[in-house]
């Protein structure tokens, strides 16, 4: 059983927020108008932002930090341990999935979450027509009434990114069709896919041999926050100063 | 066949059955709230939550804050009349239904704010039928739901006598549906030995067990925050913290709806001034933990000076969050001023010109002018220009001058009307711990890691909803007591058999004291020849 992991190398980031804009189109976030944006109500399950509070330097020689942020897939995830229906869980293969279906929408989970990468349904979501017809079809559902990946949310329920669990569901549909066992290597999320630096890289951690396997021995290795406890399955490689 | 005696007659068990203009009026006023509220919950509900101030990172606003603070009145009534029954406090009698009534409104109005918080409220049976065990929200659920069901039986057993008391006192002219809720009621109470005999073990066994459970729902509401790894939120102080605060808010309720109940209903020979002071003890007391627990609290935060910590203290001490949390802890410093310094005060003070209420208008509007020209943006130059020998510090020490002896005349005042006093002082501390919700919950919420401090202002939606609520909690209570004496009335006529007994055992008569032998020693000296 693999165990899903991704390592971003910061250091190859060029922060072109290709990744944001990939997930966006692959997982049908809703656009937000401006003002909205300006009042929180953003969603980008991948976010690319500017560390708060970290500057080096002095005026004008100054460097920002830059961070481009998936959920963690935490293996001890603060959102799991807090949700009263169990609409978000962790399934063996490491992932930290949201079932639209069963959420109640009590926003317990986003509070709970250290990192900030889980999202609430404000209004029900919106986009403009020709972004409306290129809305990705698919959908997972696996067992009664589970419903999760890219499929469209209603207002009122939390939603997080699911290192498009979609593609996953896909690549091992593809395997079976061809009658052959399905290989770790064969799946990635849209923002790996699309990193313009090649700065993303996914794979099964429980393989000694894969990329991110050995990337996360690398001693540039480091995860968010680690004093928190939550053992994040996505992994940074930290950038010289 | 019950009696009841003339005078309680008159005064408990007649008003059920009168209504005045006053009473249309507050009711029509209170429906108005409510209908208001209830749209704004429509538009809500079709628009989705985004019609609240709520965003990325203040995922959670007004709505916990109100929660907390209704869920907090609730332990006004059933854990204080629980504790007053099992410690035998003769006192309790006349205001255990009041605080009762409080504790099952309180708990439907702040279960109520759960459904304004929720994204999907008609997904909320699934805490039941998906719940998970192991998330503090559904120890909240069950813990609240045990003891919600606990305050409505607390609340219903002592009502059984006073019920078959009206059924079988009915007036001619009263409605039959009266007739049929009042039998109902009272499920056949005769008032013979063994019902009274299974009724107070009965109520024994219950004031005993709702003492726990009540002591867990706000330790819960506690663990939903204190579970979390947020900063500002991870402490092992918040069980006990929020318990005496839910004790100290609820004791504030139970003031301000005493006094209201015995003003409209003419309660004044059932709830005299001993229970005010006796309540008030107890009210002082919780002040005093509570500032225990706020001061270690903070303190502990404020030498830690974790990274993450340190800024969100920082942000209510002199931050955006300055404001509500220096109101909280004058609010809460004024109340205790007014509980305690009253009692200080010897009765001989009162013969100085200080001590009298002109005076205290005279320094408290002194003060606030200080205070306007020291805070009010654009007043310092005025104030220089006016008299340019005259620095703030000057205006400070008379603004500090001025309040502290509006305070001190004011005390002879304060110990004359006692029930005012209470008022005040509940007023204040139901402001305060309000306040202290907002303090806990919004700080932490818009100080996330690895996100910008962002800020949370609640729109209309939020204190529609919140005015709508306290309208509901009103509307209960007050259309409650119009079924129901709001004065325990067999529990009344126990304390007075007990109080008659009491009185017919001969007590011995006072020992002199030293002074009054000293002064029987003076006056036969005083007779004794000279030599």
């Amino acid at each position: 059983m693999p165990k899903w992991s991704m390592v971003i190398d910061l250091e190859k980031c060029v922060v072109c927020q290709g990744c944001s804009i990939a997930c966006r189109m692959e997982n049908n976030t809703p656009v937000v108008t401006p003002e909205l944006a300006g009042e929180g109500r953003e969603m980008r399950w991948n976010d690319v932002f500017p560390m708060p509070h970290v500057e080096v330097g002095d005026y004008p020689n100054t460097k920002t930090h830059y961070m481009t942020r998936p959920c963690m897939h935490c293996e001890n995830a603060p959102c799991i341990k807090v949700c009263p229906v169990q609409a978000t869980y962790i399934d063996e293969e490491g992932l930290v999935r949201q079932n639209y279906d069963r959420c109640i929408g009590c926003r317990y989970c986003t509070v709970a979450c250290p990192y900030g990468v889980r999202y609430f349904n404000w209004f029900a979501p919106e986009w403009n027509p020709t972004i409306k017809q290129h809305l990705n079809p698919e959908e997972v559902s696996s067992g009664s009434g589970v419903l999760e990946g890219p499929a469209v949310r209603p207002k009122g329920v939390v939603e997080k990114c699911t290192y498009c669990i979609q593609r996953l569901d896909n690549a091992r549909q593809r395997a079976d069709a061809e009658g052959r066992d399905f290989r770790p290597d064969e799946y990635v999320p849209a923002c790996v896919e699309t990193c313009t630096g090649k700065a993303r890289f996914f794979g099964d951690l429980e393989n000694p041999d894969s990329t991110v396997s050995r990337l996360a021995k690398s001693e540039r290795a480091f995860v968010l926050l680690e004093e928190v406890g939550t053992h994040p399955k996505t992994i940074y490689l930290q950038e010289g100063e | 066949m019950l009696t009841i005696g003339k005078r309680d007659k008159e005064v408990l068990l007649d008003p059920l059955y009168r209504a005045g203009r006053g009473f249309y009026i507050l009711l029509g006023v209170l429906i108005i709230i409510m209908g208001w509220g209830l749209f704004m919950y429509i538009r809500q509900i079709v628009f989705g939550l985004g019609v609240t101030g709520m965003d990325r990172p203040a995922y959670w606003g007004m709505y916990m804050v109100n929660f907390i603070f209704f869920i907090g009145i609730s332990h006004a009534g059933t854990l204080i009349s629980a504790i007053l029954r099992v410690t035998g406090a003769e006192w309790r009698r006349p205001i255990t239904r009041i605080a009762e009534a409080i504790t099952a409104f309180a708990l439907v109005v702040g279960t109520i704010q759960i459904f304004f918080d929720l994204g999907r409220p008609d997904r909320v049976l699934y805490l039941f039928t998906y719940g998970r065990l192991q998330s503090p929200l559904l120890w909240d659920a069950v813990s609240v739901t045990a003891y919600f069901l606990g305050s409505i039986v607390y609340l219903y057993l002592p009502i059984m006598p006073d019920a078959a008391l009206l059924r079988d006192n009915l007036p001619e002219e009263a409605p039959p549906w009266r007739r049929h809720l009042y039998k109902w009621l009272a499920l056949g109470w005769r008032g013979n030995r063994t019902q009274w005999l299974r009724l107070e073990k009965m109520i024994a066994v219950m004031a005993v067990l709702i003492i726990p459970i009540a002591i867990s729902v706000h330790t819960v509401i506690s663990w939903i925050l204190a579970t979390t790894v947020q900063p500002g939120w991870h402490s092992t102080v918040f069980g006990p913290y929020f318990v005496v605060g839910a004790i100290f808010s609820g004791i504030g309720a139970l003031f301000i709806a005493m006094t209201l109940t015995r003003r409209a209903l003419h309660l004044e020979a059932y709830i005299t001034e001993k229970q005010f002071r006796y309540l008030g003890y107890i009210f002082i007391t919780m002040s005093a933990i509570w500032f225990y627990f706020t001061y270690a609290e903070h303190m502990t935060q404020a030498a830690g000076q974790l990274a993450e910590e340190f800024p969100i203290l920082a942000s209510k001490l002199w931050g955006p969050f300055s404001a509500s949390f220096w109101v909280m802890i004058l609010a809460m410093v004024a109340a205790f001023v007014v509980l305690v310094f009253p009692l200080l005060l010897p009765d001989s003070w009162s013969k100085y010109r200080i001590f009298n209420p002109r005076f205290t208008l005279a320094n408290a509007v002194v003060a606030g002018v200080a205070i306007v020209l020291l805070q009010v943006p654009g007043m310092q130059r005025v104030v220089a220009n006016l008299s340019p020998g005259l620095p703030p510090i000057t205006l400070r020490i008379i603004a500090l001058v001025a309040g502290v002896l509006a305070i001190i005349s004011l005390l002879p005042w304060l110990k004359r009307h006692l029930i005012d006093t209470m008022v005040i002082a509940s007023a204040l501390v139901l402001v305060g711990m309000w306040l202290e919700r907002w303090n806990i919950i919004v700080p932490t919420m818009v100080n996330p890691r690895l996100m910008p401090s962002s800020w949370y202002t609640p729109t209309l939606t939020e204190w529609s909803l919140f005015a709508a609520s306290i309208a509901l909690f009103i509307f209960m209570f007050v259309l409650f007591f119009k079924l129901v004496p709001a004065v325990s009335v067999w529990e009344v006529r126990e304390g007075r058999v007990i109080d008659d007994v009491r009185s017919q055992v001969p007590m011995p008569a006072p020992e002199p004291s030293s002074s009054a032998r000293g002064a029987m020693r003076r006056s036969l000296e005083e007779t004794e020849p000279t030599y």
